[in-house]
């Protein structure tokens, strides 16, 4: 998945000499807690969060309506592309403990993205926003197994949601998390089993959940 | 004092997707048998039910989707269009006149709901509902239109009624939850297994409605093997908050009843103990903050044998004040027996030793009890700032 599928087109941008007080009202407004900050051009030249903001880190005697963004904002902006990939995000939002990447082409500022955003790509990825049973299956890390598993679902007639595989305690093994489009996995479920497939769903001695 | 009314016909036995299908309507048969013979419905109370109409389906479904259902009951419904609609599953497979079938259903709950609020009156019941996974334009989960939103629409619209739909099926109650999301005139409540594995994976305890309706939709996801024990106090304080919280002037309530130990579905431990206490807290409820006035459909319930027949009798048994005890009556357990798979039990109650015992009970009464206060968190704070 491509940045320009989950990112935000409409953004609030504000220009160098706006005062603290004036970017401040901003965000509120907007109910966000990051804000561009541009040139004529649109081009990027800093953002600054609403912690470059608290008074605190003001030079003290003035006042916030006579404080530029341009002395306080963070120069080195880490911007992302359009084109690049979901995952690269992930690591980069991780690494470098921020909350929001502005997406840049051509120089110009084109979107924007929030943690909040990859969060909810993630709900996606897993499919847990329709609805749907999830199961679990263990299986051995050689290859096909996940093409056998699934043989056996679309025996069933029920569509695939969404497809995880975690890795296993041990190189040995993979889980494969599955979501399915119905109400009784049942079927599924037993049909797995009798092949032999260890089938992580809850069972009736409590011991799994 | 009006006596409560029971809603049936065999038009409403005509909702069947196949003979292998676990939505089997012999249940509900079974049920209206089983009070029969009991001697506790009479047929005075006995209402038959009217066919929606198309207007009335038209107040929650789409225009689309009621015509790809007539079209499909009708076999002529190109395979194409069927997935846009959720009529390509195992769940909710075509069959033949579903459009009809699926109109005597909600027919039935609005006959309920015009039978309450036309005075004749206080509590009705109408099993064949209570389809809560129907979407505006879309089957889900053995659901094609969802009675219960449609009655709710109904309701809001002809006699201008603060509703309180209660939820107590194993599956959380999707359907109705996201046709009245952003309505501050409906409150849904849905206590149900977590989504962690089970269909539909929502009804989080973070869905608490939106915009205007934010804070009226509440959910209660409880853990696999919840037990009574865990089930019964939790729902008591949360129908006790919520109906003192939103003080409606109706109360609809969904019974699956498909939480039960024996379910194949689900993965709840409950008895015939919750099945005694849920339509009990309802009613109670119902007297104490809306004169009584109560509908109460049907649901899930996937052990047609041994579950749904006596847990559905119990709502009926609670409306009319009967208590229900000792063994069930010997012609129905004869008649039935020969065609079940399974060993009919012979009493009202389930014994004791119907489960051998959890080993993680208490960890997941916590669980829950912790749940239980994350549900009812923005009400409580409310009450506190007051």
């Amino acid at each position: 998945m491509k940045v320009e599928a989950m990112m935000k087109t409409e953004v609030i941008s504000i220009r160098k000499n706006v005062s603290i007080e004036e970017a401040k009202k901003l965000m509120e407004s907007h109910r966000i807690r990051h804000l561009p900050i541009v040139d004529e051009q649109k081009n990027l030249v800093g953002i600054v969060s609403d912690r470059d903001l608290v008074l605190d880190r003001i030079p003290n005697q003035k006042s916030p309506s006579d404080i530029e963004v341009q002395s306080v904002m963070v120069k080195e902006v880490i911007t992302c592309h359009p084109y690049d990939f979901v995952e690269e995000l992930l690591s980069i939002f991780y690494e470098e403990r921020i909350g929001c990447i502005p997406v840049v082409k051509d120089n110009e500022i084109v979107g924007m993205i929030t943690e909040r955003d990859m969060l909810y790509t993630l709900i996606q990825l897993t499919g847990a926003h329709q609805p749907s049973s999830q199961f679990e299956v263990k299986v051995e890390n050689v290859s096909g197994r996940l093409a056998d598993v699934t043989a056996v679902i679309r025996n069933h007639n029920v569509n695939i949601n969404s497809v995880l595989v975690y890795p296993g305690e041990t190189d040995v093994t993979k889980v494969l998390v599955l979501r399915v489009q119905t109400m009784n996995p049942i079927p599924i479920i037993n049909h797995l089993k009798s092949e032999g497939y260890n089938v992580l769903w809850p069972d009736t001695s409590g011991e799994f959940v | 004092m009006t006596k409560p009314i029971f809603v049936f016909s065999d038009q409403l036995l005509s909702y069947k997707f196949s003979n292998h299908h676990p939505f089997n309507p012999l249940r509900f048969q079974m049920a209206y048998e089983l009070l029969k013979e009991t001697g506790i419905l009479s047929d005075d109370q006995i209402v038959k039910p009217r066919k929606a109409t198309d207007e009335e389906i038209l107040l929650v479904h789409n225009k689309d989707y009621l015509n790809a259902i007539k079209k499909a009951g009708l076999g002529q419904l190109p395979e194409s269009l069927r997935s846009s609609f959720g009529l390509d599953t195992d769940d909710t497979p075509i069959f033949k006149d579903m459009h009809e079938a699926s109109s005597w259903l909600v027919g039935a709950t609005l006959t309920a709901t015009e039978q309450v609020f036309e005075g004749k009156t206080k509590k009705a019941l109408s099993l064949g509902g209570g389809l809560h996974h129907g979407f505006r334009g879309r089957a889900s989960g053995f659901c094609i239109y969802n009675d219960s939103s449609i009655a709710i629409e109904y309701m809001k619209q002809k006699y201008n009624a603060r509703v309180l739909y209660i939820d107590t099926d194993a599956h959380h109650g999707d359907g109705v939850q996201w046709a009245f999301y952003d309505d501050p005139d409906v409150c849904t409540f849905s206590i149900h297994e977590t989504g962690r594995y089970l269909f539909p994976g929502t009804g989080n305890v973070s869905e608490k409605g939106a915009g205007k309706g934010y804070g009226y939709s509440f959910n209660l996801p409880v853990d696999a093997f919840t037990e009574d024990d865990s089930w019964i106090p939790i729902l008591e304080e949360a129908i006790d908050e919520i109906v003192k919280f939103f003080k409606p002037d109706i109360i609809i309530s969904q019974n699956g009843v498909d939480a039960h130990y024996w379910d194949p579905l689900t993965h709840l431990s409950l008895t015939m103990k919750s099945y005694r206490k849920i339509p009990e807290l309802v009613n109670r409820a119902a007297d104490r903050y809306t004169e009584g006035r109560w509908i109460a459909v049907g649901g899930g319930g996937y052990d047609i044998w041994r579950v749904v027949p006596r847990a559905w009798s119990m709502i009926w048994a609670e409306m009319n004040g009967i208590e229900l005890q000792g063994t069930l009556p010997e012609a129905w357990l004869t008649k039935w027996q020969e065609k079940a798979p399974v060993d009919l039990p012979s009493s009202w109650d389930d014994g004791a030793d119907l489960y051998p015992s959890i080993p993680r009970k208490q960890e997941i009464c916590d669980k829950n009890h912790v749940m239980l206060q994350r549900t009812l968190q923005h009400i409580r704070n409310e009450k506190k700032s007051v």
